[in-house]
């Protein structure tokens, strides 16, 4: 009996220990961002609170020097392109798929598996020379063009998903003298309502977070996206860590938002994404 | 009247397909031939013409030491996921029985997972800083004095191979969770009934039911750790010694503009990274790979 108390004890000591370990880093710089510059040079430690908790300042000067709206905005419009075009292109991939029999399906499916295996770092060398030819560099269709063209992951659940919906039902339709374009638009692409929210939730989060691309692709300030915007605090704000710290905040901020209005599909979504 | 019908069926299907692989052959296929092309050649990334040079960037990168050292700063990383791993299936275990906050724990241990990796960076640039989060704390305890955490080669990969487990973690974690809690529970109650403890639990119920998941961990690790780039990047910018083999690549192609070499490097990789799926396939049979 005691043997399972001390375990039981040690399992929570365990748990709140891990949970120290994910919060304490998170936590010093939210307390970091609400100190004032002065307050920083006192070199009065990292663990202590800042005087005014309600100091907002170094926020404002993350949003309009660090141009975190501008940042946003790119970000948002990335996001709602290229998650509307995973979408599109996933589920009529899925449908061509599984629901015909043509000449050179076991090909194009094999295309599609193959590029599964190849890890999209590797390849950058050259796609950046293709994506420079067609003009797309330095402008924010080269991470939409690549975020949308290069998901097989998300294919892979539009397929999973569209074998579950019955061929019955396609038939009937086409019985009534529906067309295949009014079947994919009317009966699939309506069922596959939850293998579209795991897209729009996992292609979402990765898009949001996306340094490499963006980083590589759009140069021009202008075109900042959160990542890219954020990393140039490295340079004007170098020791200014109270206002590096209210960026990093902004950008964690909405995240942490999403992740607990969304939690249990954020699981389910990840889960599989992951293991598909 | 039955033939055009006919023709016009074996065409719908490219129409939806027609996207998709214009798409995935910009993006996948054509860079992958580009890139073995370039390898053969001492190109720039500018000049119109190619100048073919046989396997010579592939023997300058064998054969200068500095090129592929990079390759030991993935052993950091390759160390950090088998922690990263053994502490997931720690929690998950833990986890999957009945515990106060499950929930709780469960978010707290995943969200790291979803946080911006330049934001990691930045919290851990303040955390490994002179006077930053770790001294501090450390100070609490006793140990007093300043640290160069980043400042030492092997210093700054451990930190950095830490950072990695610290945002990582959470991903291996619920695939863990995910894997036990998918085992019917009537196992556990005929094991208890049986008289087996925790471990006994462990060993034959949990750890078989998810063998597939921990090799899709492993793999993923593996070319996770060979294809290291945000976090060195962003932190260190490849300084004092924590340059990783994609640091590298993006360097030679982008500021050097050694394209030619850069696609060598790129294919190398490209190439071991395959090598470790398919040992991995064969080792680990997935008999849910049943999409045709």
């Amino acid at each position: 009996m005691t043997r399972r108390t001390v375990a039981r004890a040690l399992v929570y000591l365990s748990l709140v220990l891990a949970t120290l370990v994910v919060f304490l880093p998170l936590a010093v710089v939210f307390l970091t961002s609400l100190k004032t510059s002065g307050e920083m040079a006192d070199d009065s430690g990292a663990l202590t609170l800042p005087d005014d908790p309600l100091n907002f300042s170094n926020y404002v000067t993350a949003f309009q020097d660090g141009r975190m709206l501008s940042a946003f905005g790119n970000t948002a419009i990335i996001l709602v392109f290229a998650i509307g075009g995973t979408i599109l292109i996933g589920s009529m991939t899925a449908y061509a798929i599984d629901r015909f029999r043509f000449r050179f399906r076991k090909l194009v499916l094999a295309l599609f598996l193959v590029a599964a295996l190849v890890p999209g770092v590797t390849t950058q060398v050259a796609t950046f020379q293709i994506v420079n030819s067609v003009g797309m560099f330095d402008s924010l269709w080269a991470p939409i063009a690549l975020y949308m063209g290069t998901d097989i992951v998300s294919i892979y659940i539009f397929l999973q998903f569209v074998r579950s919906i019955p061929v019955s039902l396609d038939e009937s339709a086409r019985l009534d003298g529906a067309n295949a374009f009014t079947v994919y638009r009317k009966i699939i692409f309506p069922l596959l309502k939850p293998a579209i929210a795991t897209v729009v939730i996992v292609k979402g989060i990765n898009v949001y977070n996306d340094f490499y691309i963006p980083f590589l692709y759009m140069p021009s300030e202008d075109l900042g996206v959160i990542s890219t915007s954020l990393f140039r605090f490295k340079g004007p704000f170098g020791a200014h860590w109270e206002t590096i710290s209210a960026g990093a905040i902004l950008v964690i901020a909405p995240t942490l938002v999403v992740f607990l209005l969304l939690q249990r599909f954020i699981y389910n979504g990840f889960t599989r994404g992951a293991t598909k | 009247m039955a033939h055009p019908t006919r023709r016009w069926r074996g065409v719908t299907p490219w129409l939806f397909l027609l996207a998709p692989l214009v798409l995935l052959i910009t993006f996948t296929y054509a860079p992958i031939v580009n890139m073995v092309a370039y390898s053969f050649t001492d190109w720039d990334g500018v000049s119109p013409g190619l100048h073919y040079t046989g396997a010579e960037n592939y023997a300058e990168l064998f054969t200068r030491s500095e090129l592929f050292e990079v390759f030991f700063v993935s052993g950091y990383y390759l160390a950090a996921s088998v922690v990263q791993i053994a502490a997931a299936l720690y929690f998950a275990t833990v986890l999957s029985f009945n515990v106060r906050f499950r929930n709780f724990f469960k978010g707290v241990l995943f969200f790291p997972y979803l946080i911006n990796g330049v934001a990691i960076g930045f919290v851990f640039l303040y955390f490994f800083q002179d006077g930053g989060t770790l001294d501090a704390i450390l100070g609490l305890v006793g140990y007093d004095g300043d640290r160069a955490w980043l400042g030492t080669p092997i210093s700054a990969n451990v930190s950095l191979a830490g950072v990695s487990v610290w945002r990582y973690m959470g991903l291996n974690f619920v695939l863990f969770l995910g894997a036990i809690q998918s085992i019917p529970g009537e196992l556990y109650e005929a094991a208890e009934i049986d008289g087996a403890n925790r471990w006994q639990q462990f060993r034959h119920i949990i750890a078989p039911g998810i063998r597939p998941v921990l090799s899709l961990s492993v793999i993923l690790s593996v070319s996770g750790s060979l294809s290291v780039f945000e976090i060195p990047y962003i932190m260190t910018g490849g300084a004092t010694g924590t340059e990783t083999f994609v640091i590298q690549t993006v360097k030679l192609a982008f500021q050097f503009n050694k394209t030619g070499l850069a696609s060598a490097a790129a294919v190398v990789l490209l190439l071991i990274i395959l090598a470790v799926t398919w040992v991995q396939r064969r080792l680990v049979p997935d008999d849910k790979v049943d999409l045709v």
